[in-house]
């Protein structure tokens, strides 16, 4: 009796309150258009390609979504990527082994989290500029920690976190991506922390009197966006079995803008995890597209800025349509 | 001490610093009772009840509630004594729906397939709102509807069964009608009709008038940080009540520095 009301309730949830029908139409679409003019795009091959290159931006959307749900925004995800990852090859290649430089990584990128959380509730600086500084300063530090050059020489066997296949067809980042993906939902729709977090992006003040603990919840939220970095870094180490400063770059824009594709408001308190999947799957799907195709690589930029712009838009609309009702 | 009173408050001084908000004011809430309490702009009211909600410390005097002497010194020991305060912008959280607003900070949860975690328990907390608006005497279409899409009056019931949800005995209400059109500010004062039927007494601040004399029992006027006349309802006139607010007119009892 539960489970049988409980599916028409979670497509009402997906396709109407949500507002995820039209963006995963849209993902249908953009597949089965590039799927009829390159076949090859439904190989094995491809797919796991793909579903590897979503990965990067799916793990960062998450982490994003939990700040931008709160109304703030992370502008150091990339950047922190490339620092984090020249850090793993660092730590990893000088004594620390594989798993004390996981750790050291993943400790460092809560550390960047609690800074910027720390920053915005208690200073009152505002996420922006917080986060921009991190944006400038870490890719700064990544460059100069290496000179420029990348840190090579990981322990063999680490490239199996990008290359590993689970049942000779999943691989291990997808996995891994799955689960963490599961969780985070569960986490932002299912718990009273979750629902906290909403609350607090829809009106802080009102989160205040309700007697939440908002800057501890923020703070958390800061800390799992860096956490997102983290993971990422340490998948794109294993995928190019190096450190390298040159990585990670416009990351952050293509995790914010799956966030907003999937959704959610830059106003706080609207987005899902879901959404941002479907978002980021919207945005690797694309890339995946015009490599297929042969178009230049420039011209995903240039088409992830325009939709980006596009969602925004349409989000201020919707929100200027609820102010003047009728 | 008096067994009839749910509250009193005596010799409440406050001062912002130049400005004396409260100058001794006494005041106090029987079991039951609908207060209006009125004044003028900066005559005191809401830093009386900002006081009495915790919101904000007195510089002296002394809350007593149900016969006991009571520190409030922060909303939450406010809420212990079960006064509850509901805000003239209601502080609701639009982007959610009522039974979120309504158990925010108090969530319902439960252990789903042995989870170790709790999980909302949104049918539950779905179910209580329903009962909860039901005893105010409203019904929402469409509970899941984020609160934002509700009208003012349908808020104001939101905002008051997250009070009924506490189990309040005082409410207060700052201004809830102010924002309102007619037949919506007739709705919250019937909202406000049904809290005293469930015997919780009330505070309603408002600047008009004809609001007040609808639904309270008694009516105490503030001017410039001071007591200045208190009236049973059915004793008295809008034009008295006007003249005690603007100054034409002081209690003798009141009159004494």
């Amino acid at each position: 009796m539960r489970r049988i009301t409980a599916i028409p309730q979670l497509l009402r949830k997906l396709f109407l309150e949500r507002a995820t029908a039209g963006i995963f139409l849209a993902l249908l679409a953009i597949i089965l258009v590039t799927g009829i003019v390159n076949p090859r795009f439904f190989s094995a091959y491809n797919l796991q390609t793909l579903g590897r290159q979503l990965v990067i931006f799916g793990f960062l959307a998450i982490g994003e979504t939990f700040v931008i749900v709160t109304g703030g925004i992370d502008l150091s995800v990339g950047s922190l990527t490339a620092l984090l990852n020249v850090l793993l090859a660092l730590f990893m290649t000088r004594g620390l082994g594989t798993a004390g430089g996981i750790l050291a990584t993943l400790a460092i990128a809560i550390a960047f989290g609690l800074w910027h959380g720390l920053f915005v509730t208690k200073l009152r600086v505002p996420a922006f500029i917080i986060t921009l500084g991190s944006f400038v300063g870490a890719k700064g530090l990544a460059a100069l920690i290496t000179k420029g050059w990348p840190i090579s020489g990981l322990p063999s066997g680490f490239s199996q976190l990008w290359e590993g296949m689970i049942f000779r067809v999943i691989p291990v980042p997808v996995l891994a991506f799955v689960v963490v993906a599961i969780f985070a939902h569960f986490l932002l729709g299912y718990t009273v922390w979750g629902r906290h977090l909403y609350a607090i992006g829809g009106d802080i003040e009102a989160a205040r009197r309700f007697g939440i603990k908002i800057d501890a919840l923020r703070i958390m939220a800061y800390i799992i966006s860096a956490l997102s970095a983290g993971v990422v870094a340490l998948f794109i180490a294993a995928r190019l079995n190096q450190g390298n400063p040159t990585v990670g770059t416009l990351y952050e824009m293509y995790a914010i803008a799956a966030v907003v594709i999937g959704g959610a408001s830059l106003f706080g308190g609207e987005g899902s995890i879901i959404g941002s999947i479907v978002g980021a799957c919207i945005i690797s799907v694309l890339w995946n597209a015009l490599v297929l195709m042969r178009v230049s690589a420039y011209w995903h930029e240039v088409t992830v800025g325009a939709i980006i712009v596009a969602a925004v838009t349409v989000d201020i609309l919707r929100r200027r349509r609820i102010q003047q009702p009728g | 001490m008096d067994n009839e009173f749910f509250l009193l408050a005596r010799d409440i001084h406050k001062r912002f610093g130049a400005v004396q908000a409260l100058r001794g004011v006494d005041f106090e809430v029987r079991y039951g009772e609908v207060v209006g309490l009125v004044g003028d702009n900066g005559a005191g009211k809401s830093t009386l009840m900002k006081i009495l909600a915790g919101a904000l410390p007195p510089d002296r005097g002394e809350i007593w509630i149900e016969g006991k002497r009571a520190n409030i010194s922060s909303p939450h020991d406010s809420r212990r004594y079960g006064i509850e305060m509901v805000y003239q912008d209601l502080a609701l959280a639009g982007n959610l729906d009522a039974p979120a607003n309504v158990f925010m900070g108090r969530e319902k949860t439960h252990r789903f397939w042995k989870l170790t975690t709790p999980v909302l328990h949104r049918r539950e907390m779905e179910k209580v709102t329903g009962e909860l608006l039901l005893r105010l005497g409203v019904q929402l279409p469409n509970l899941r509807q984020r609160v934002r899409y509700l009208s003012g009056g349908q808020r104001q019931a939101v905002a008051i069964a997250r009070t009924l949800l506490a189990q309040a005995k005082l409410v207060i209400m700052d201004e809830p009608t102010a924002a309102l059109g007619v037949s919506e500010a007739e709705r919250v004062l019937d909202l406000i009709r049904r809290l005293k039927e469930e015997g919780i007494s009330v505070v309603f601040i408002t600047h008009r008038l004809p609001h007040i004399f609808a639904v309270c029992d008694r009516i105490v006027v503030l001017r410039a940080g001071k007591r200045v006349g208190e009236r049973t309802t059915c004793e008295t006139t809008m034009e008295e009540i006007t003249q005690l607010i603007v100054g034409g007119k002081t209690d003798v009892k009141y009159e004494r520095e």
